[in-house]
C-alpha cells in the first residue's frame, strides 16, 4: 500500500493543505447554510432552494477533499458504484416523494 | 481468444489487489447511502404528519445543532490529519489524532442522546407522532454508525500501541474507517440541511 502510493502522495490520500482547504471551504458553506434559515431574509421557497444549493457544493466538497474522490483511471469502479448509488437513491427518494403525494392527494388527507 | 481476454484481466486483477479490500468497503459504504436514502424518502413523506404533536419550530434550537455541526466537521480534518500522520508512519501522532476524533465524535454522540433524552422527557418521543418516528429512526441510525465508527477508533488505537510500522492490511483498515467517518460527515450534511434547517425556515 505505501509503496505504490509514495510516488504520487499530495493526489491520492490529500496533504495538509488539502484538508485544510476542503475544511474552510466546509465551515463558510455550512454557516452559509445556518445564516439563510436563521436571518429569514429570503421567502421559503427561495431559502429551501439557496440551502438545497449550498448541501449539495458542500457534499462535493466533502467528496473531493475528504474522500479524494476524482477522475483517475485507477478509482474507475469507486466511480460507477457511485453514480450507480446517486441514480438509485435519487429514484428512490424522487419516486416515494412524488407517488405518496399523489396518494395523499387523490385521498384528500391534506 | 480465450488467452486474449483472461490476459488482460488477470493483469488487471493483479494491478488493483491492493485496492480490492478498500473498495469492497466502498461498496458497502454505497448500500448504506440506500439505507440512508430511504429513510430519507420516509422522513420527506411524514414529515408534517404531527398528529397534533410538537413542531420542529418547538422542538429544534439552532445552538445545540451548530454545535454538534462544528463537532462532526472537526472530527473530520483531525481523522484527515491521522490518516497523513499514517502515510508518514508517524505512529505516535497516528494515535493522538484518533484520540482526538474520538472525543469530538464522542461529544457528538454525548449532544446528539442528550438532545433526545429532553424531548423524551418532554413527550416527544419517537411513539407521539409518525414525524417524530421519522425523526427518530433516521437521525439515531446516523447517530448508531458514528458509535459503530467510535468503536473501530477504539480498536485501531489500541491495535495500533507498541508497533513501530504500519503493514498494509493496518492502513487498508484506517483507509476504510476513514472513509466511514467522512461518509457519516456527508449523510450529517443531508440531516443538518434536510431534517433540521429545512423544518425551521
Amino acid at each position: 500500500m505505501s509503496n505504490p502510493n509514495t510516488s504520487s502522495s499530495g493526489e491520492s490520500h490529500g496533504s495538509v493543505s488539502s484538508y485544510l482547504i476542503g475544511f474552510v471551504l466546509a465551515v463558510i458553506l455550512t454557516v452559509l447554510s445556518f445564516g439563510v434559515v436563521m436571518s429569514h431574509s429570503l421567502a421559503p421557497t427561495g431559502t429551501l432552494a439557496v440551502l438545497s444549493v449550498l448541501a449539495l457544493v458542500q457534499v462535493l466538497v466533502h467528496l473531493h477533499y475528504f474522500l479524494h474522490m476524482g477522475g483517475d483511471s485507477e478509482k474507475r469502479w469507486n466511480n460507477i458504484a457511485f453514480v450507480f448509488t446517486i441514480a438509485f437513491v435519487s429514484i428512490l427518494i424522487v419516486g416515494t416523494v412524488f407517488v405518496m403525494a399523489n396518494t395523499s392527494m387523490n385521498m384528500m388527507s391534506r | 481468444m480465450a488467452q486474449n481476454t483472461t490476459v488482460p484481466t488477470a493483469g488487471h486483477d493483479e494491478h488493483h489487489h491492493e485496492n480490492t479490500v478498500v473498495f469492497g468497503f466502498w461498496v458497502y459504504l454505497m448500500t448504506d447511502c440506500i439505507i440512508f436514502g430511504s429513510l430519507f424518502a420516509t422522513f420527506a413523506v411524514l414529515r408534517n404528519q404531527f398528529n397534533g404533536g410538537p413542531t420542529p419550530h418547538e422542538l429544534f434550537e439552532f445552538g445545540g445543532l451548530g454545535l454538534e455541526t462544528a463537532l462532526l466537521l472537526l472530527s473530520s480534518i483531525t481523522y484527515g490529519f491521522g490518516m497523513i500522520a499514517a502515510h508518514k508512519t508517524q505512529i505516535s501522532s497516528v494515535i493522538m489524532w484518533l484520540g482526538v476524533t474520538f472525543l469530538l465524535g464522542l461529544g457528538f454522540v454525548g449532544l446528539e442522546v442528550r438532545e433526545f433524552a429532553h424531548m423524551i422527557a418532554d413527550g416527544a418521543g419517537p411513539d407521539r407522532s409518525a414525524f417524530l418516528s421519522a425523526f427518530f429512526t433516521l437521525v439515531s441510525t446516523h447517530g448508531l454508525h458514528v458509535t459503530c465508527g467510535l468503536i473501530w477508533i477504539v480498536t485501531l488505537m489500541v491495535q495500533l500501541m507498541g508497533t513501530t510500522e504500519i503493514p498494509e492490511r493496518m492502513m487498508n483498515k484506517l483507509t476504510c474507517l476513514s472513509l466511514f467517518w467522512h461518509f457519516l460527515d456527508i449523510v450529517w450534511i443531508c440531516v443538518f440541511t434536510y431534517v433540521y434547517l429545512a423544518s425551521m425556515i
